[in-house]
Parts: C-alpha cells; sequence; structure tokens
C-alpha cells in the first residue's frame, strides 16, 4: 500500500530524514513513535505530499507522492498536529466544505457528512461555530474531516494530544474502530497507546529508522534480560549473597526505598531463562519467608529508551 | 485547474470577509471617504460655476466648466489613491493567515491543485472589490441627474479602476503568498504599489526613450489615459498582463514554500 524508499529530507544544514524505508500492507496500523524533534511530523508531510523529500521516492496505492500528488491526495485523509481548522464556520458548513474539496458528489455530501458526524459524536456541536467549541470535540472534527470521502489511507499526528483522559479513550476507541477497514499511519510519542493501537512500530530517533516491528517483538528484540521481582522475609545479607551465587542470574540489586519489612529484590536473569523454580527451591531450603514473586517483561518504555539512548 | 473546487474556495474566502466584518469595515470607511472627496469637488465646481456667472471669460478660458474634466476626473484619481490605501487591507490575510494558523497545510492534503486555491481566493477579494466600489456610481449618478456629462469617460473611467484594482489585488495576494505574517504582507504591498506609483514622477528627469518606458510601467498613467474617456489596448493588456504575472508569482511563491 505505501512504500518509502531511502528517504531524505534536509532543511538547509539541517538533515531532518535521513534513509528512511519501509513498507506497509493495506489495513495494517501503523505508529511513528520517536521523541519530539525526532522528524515525525516531517516524514507525514511528505507522505501526504505537503512537501517533496530532499532524495528518495515515496508511492501511495502505486502512486508517486511527488509526479502525482493529486491522484495520492484523492487517497488520504490527513489530521495535522495542530488541528489546523476554520474557526469561522461551522462545523456542518466545514465538513461540507472539505466533502466538495476531496470531489465527493454535491447530492452525497449532505448524507455522508451527517453519518461521519454522528460517528465522530459530533452531533452536539454539529450547529456551531468550531472557534466556540471544546479541544476534544476540535480534535473530532480534525479526525471527521480525515474520514470524510472514506480515503483508504488515514495519516494522523498526535491524534490525543492535549486532551483529558475521558476524550483520549474516546479517540482511541475511534480509531480502533477505522483500523482494518483503513490504512492507519499514527505518530506519538506516548507509548502505551502504540502498544494499544498498532500492529507495527517504527522508532524514528534523529531523523533515523532505529527499529521497525510488532509491539511485542520489539520488547523481545530488545530484552538483554528478564527481570525477577522477589520479596522475602528474613536476614537480607545473606539472602542477597544466595541469590548472586544462582547460576543464571546477573545481577542482583536490594531496593532500599521499600519500607515494608521485608527485604525487595530486584533479580536479573539471563534471556531466556527461567529460574523459578530454583528460586523457590533456595527460599523453601533456607526456610525464609517468600512474600511476593513477580516477573517484569520489558515495557515499550523500555524498549524506547534503550533505543533512543543507544543511538545517542 | 477544477472549477468546483474554486467555487468552494471562493464561496468559503467570501464567507470568511463578511462572517469577520473586514468587509463592512473596508467597505464603509472607503465609501466614507470617496464620499467626502465628491463631496468637495462638487462643492468647489458649484462655487467655480458661481465665479463664471460674474466673469465668463475665466471659465471659458481653463475649461473649468466641464464638469468631466473639474469633477469626474479629479475623482477617479482620488478614488484610486483610496483604493491604493485600502486594497492592502482585503488582501494581507488571503494567503499568510492560512499559512500561519496551519489551515494551508491542510488545505493542501486535499485533491486540490494550488491554481484552485489561488483563483479561488483572488475571486473572492475581487467581489469584495467590486461591492466597495460599485455603490460610488451614485456619485457619476447623482451628476447626471443634475447636469450633463459625458457618459463614456465615466465608463472607460470605471473599467480603468476596476482593472487598476484587480492588479492591486493580485499584487496584494502575491505579497500575501510570501509570508505567513500579515503586517509584512500588507506593508510590502504598500511599498510595491506606492513605487509603482511614484514611478511617473521620474519621466520628467530621464531620457525621452527611457521616459517613455517609465511612463508605460507607471501603474497611473494608464488610469489618466481611461479616465480621458481613451480606450487603448496597451492600456487594458498592461493591467491583464500585470494581474497575470502577479497571479503566477503568488502560485510559485506558494510551490516554492513547501521546499
Amino acid at each position: 500500500m505505501i512504500t518509502v524508499q531511502d528517504v531524505t529530507k534536509d532543511y538547509g544544514p539541517h538533515r531532518a530524514l535521513d534513509g528512511i524505508s519501509f513498507s506497509m500492507e493495506a489495513g495494517e496500523v501503523l505508529g511513528f513513535l520517536g521523541p519530539n524533534g525526532a522528524g515525525k511530523t516531517t516524514l507525514m508531510r511528505i507522505l501526504t505530499c505537503c512537501m517533496p523529500p530532499t532524495s528518495g521516492r515515496v508511492t501511495l496505492a502505486g502512486h508517486d507522492c511527488v509526479t502525482e500528488p493529486l491522484e495520492v491526495r484523492r487517497r488520504i485523509g490527513y489530521l495535522p498536529e495542530r488541528v489546523p481548522l476554520y474557526d469561522d464556520m461551522r462545523v456542518a458548513d466545514y465538513l461540507s466544505f472539505v466533502a466538495g474539496m476531496k470531489g465527493m458528489p454535491s447530492q452525497h455530501i449532505s448524507a455522508n457528512v451527517e453519518q461521519i458526524a454522528e460517528k465522530c459524536g459530533l452531533n452536539e456541536v454539529y450547529r456551531r461555530q468550531i472557534g466556540n467549541i471544546s479541544r476534544g470535540y476540535r480534535q473530532r472534527v480534525g479526525l471527521a474531516q480525515a474520514l470524510v470521502n472514506d480515503p483508504e489511507v488515514l495519516i494522523l499526528d498526535e491524534p490525543t494530544v492535549g486532551l483529558d483522559p475521558g476524550q483520549i479513550n474516546e479517540i482511541r476507541g475511534l480509531i480502533k474502530e477505522l483500523a482494518g477497514r483503513h490504512t492507519v499511519i499514527l505518530s506519538t510519542h506516548i507509548l502505551p497507546e502504540v502498544s494499544l493501537l498498532c500492529s507495527k512500530v517504527i522508532i524514528i530517533n534523529h531523523g533515523k529508522l532505529v527499529a521497525m516491528d510488532t509491539p511485542d517483538n520489539l520488547g523481545a528484540q530488545v530484552a538483554e534480560s528478564s527481570r525477577i521481582i522477589l520479596r522475602i522475609d528474613g536476614p537480607s545479607d545473606e539472602i542477597e549473597s544466595a541469590l548472586k551465587r544462582m547460576d543464571d542470574v546477573t545481577e542482583v540489586t536490594r531496593d532500599t526505598s521499600d519500607t515494608h519489612q521485608s527485604n525487595t529484590f530486584a533479580v536479573d536473569v539471563k534471556p531466556g531463562q527461567n529460574p523459578r523454580k530454583q528460586l523457590q527451591a533456595l527460599i523453601a531450603e533456607n526456610s525464609w519467608d517468600l512474600v511476593e514473586m513477580r516477573s517484569v517483561a520489558p515495557t515499550l518504555e523500555d524498549v524506547f529508551l534503550k533505543l533512543v539512548t543507544r543511538e545517542n | 485547474m477544477n472549477t468546483r473546487s474554486i467555487g468552494l474556495i471562493y464561496r468559503r474566502e467570501l464567507g470568511t470577509y463578511f462572517s469577520s466584518y473586514i468587509a463592512y469595515v473596508v467597505i464603509s470607511m472607503f465609501l466614507l471617504v470617496t464620499g467626502y472627496f465628491f463631496y468637495n469637488l462638487l462643492a468647489s465646481f458649484s462655487i467655480i460655476s458661481f465665479q463664471a456667472q460674474s466673469n465668463p471669460m475665466l471659465a471659458r478660458q481653463h475649461n473649468l466648466l466641464n464638469i468631466n474634466e473639474t469633477v469626474v476626473r479629479p475623482l477617479l484619481g482620488n478614488i484610486s489613491i483610496v483604493m491604493l490605501l485600502m486594497t492592502p487591507l482585503l488582501t494581507m490575510r488571503l494567503l499568510a493567515e492560512e499559512r500561519k494558523s496551519g489551515t494551508l497545510e491542510l488545505l493542501r492534503s486535499y485533491p486540490v491543485g494550488d491554481i484552485d486555491i489561488v483563483l479561488g481566493k483572488y475571486l473572492a477579494c475581487l467581489t469584495v472589490f467590486a461591492a466597495m466600489i460599485i455603490p460610488t456610481l451614485v456619485y457619476p449618478a447623482l451628476l447626471m441627474m443634475l447636469g450633463d456629462p459625458e457618459v463614456m469617460p465615466i465608463l472607460t473611467g470605471y473599467l480603468g479602476l476596476f482593472l487598476l484594482g484587480g492588479t492591486f489585488l493580485s499584487l496584494g495576494l502575491f505579497t500575501s503568498s510570501m509570508t505567513e505574517n500579515q503586517i509584512i504582507a500588507a506593508s510590502v504591498s504598500f511599498g510595491m504599489l506606492f513605487c509603482f506609483w511614484l514611478m511617473s514622477y521620474s519621466v520628467q528627469f530621464a531620457s525621452a526613450g527611457l521616459g517613455k518606458l517609465i511612463a508605460y510601467i507607471a501603474i497611473n498613467e494608464h488610469l489618466e489615459s481611461m479616465a480621458k474617456g481613451v480606450l487603448d489596448t496597451a492600456d487594458i493588456v498592461y493591467y491583464l498582463g500585470l494581474i497575470g504575472l502577479f497571479l503566477f508569482l503568488s502560485l510559485r511563491s506558494m510551490e516554492s514554500k513547501q521546499w
């Protein structure tokens, strides 16, 4: 559906994107992840033909973004980060205007626009001026204008930024509904959002593609060790040295911030190993009291920080 | 080029002119000032008429009793100066505001060409300009009720005003396409318009050939001849050429901004 080949973008001497390549299939939800200023918005602007890349090639459904921008634009719905809307227009008029601009036949416009407004929960503000509605509704109007004329590809730049938690959930629900029928690209720096919504993640840092995989695989890929949290009642020093002597254990850290009477240890073990049985045996042997044992999977936060800091 | 999207952009733009009251304010200020000019011209004409009654020789010598020469022509000149001051205010926001608020980026993600955006916006401000200039036809209409001015110079003069205004607007659209700051857009178009206007001052200092060239380039010289009732294709070509040139430059500047 979308192929990006070796795309580079320079702003004067500053290189915003450096040799980015990836491709995606129809129906996928792709998340762009990266710290602020990593080049996410630049990449989206290139995908929407707002500006051409300095070098490289972008095609969408077989159409080149530079030579056939109108064909590409016919197939995309775009929500820019700032949600720029015409404040002096009413929601209904604005959506009809967008429908016309996207080339929808006049006789279908009013029915279609009403349907989209309904889907995006805009009924309450349908006749209000855009300048007077709340941030949450604005975001939904922005999403609605992207959805007008049912584009194959949706490109959403930080669709949940600046919303309250309730609104964030609603917008996420809406995007989840759209997945499958539309190909969706969204950028964000909120990590749980990616694991929640996306089937594929691209991590960008300093304009370079750092990693591309499913959220789960990314977690596994970066996991150089897995970690087990243990809370044990007993003589702390003795427990610590016993743990350190175990085969698969690479590191033991004692959590001194714990105010409980028992001792909390973070035990890092070699990847692929799961010495839970041995740990239990060790505890039983010494008749210590096991209060808690849980393993911690690396979160996307860990993956992200690791990849981004490794780059730096 | 797609007439439907031009029409949509035109309607939206016109809606903004009126919902933001820009059109009402600019038009009423324009009519206030030009009305005051007309009143003064007419008042001085009637004083001259009274004086001519006691001294017929004076009037005949200076052609002062020709209402076309003493009222209509200066009126058209005055209107064109007020236009010079008012049109940059109409055009400054056209593209600059959309660029600043980011709506231009969204507009350009739709399947419409830049030329549709430029033409739709140009036609919208041209319409507001027409709404500004047409009420001033009341002044010559009053003259026709009270006296008998020649009609042809009035018609060609108004055609000249309209073409001049169209040129001002396309230049203003161009300056608005270059920046996202409306004040900069307005200042640059004021400056450029004044330069085009005041160029005719240099004619007297230049050599014959150069003087002729400068006189042709100067924007107001062409209105002068049209206000006299002379309909020369050279003048019309001049204005249409400038309009085309600045619309083309606006388009180019929009395209270049994306790089």
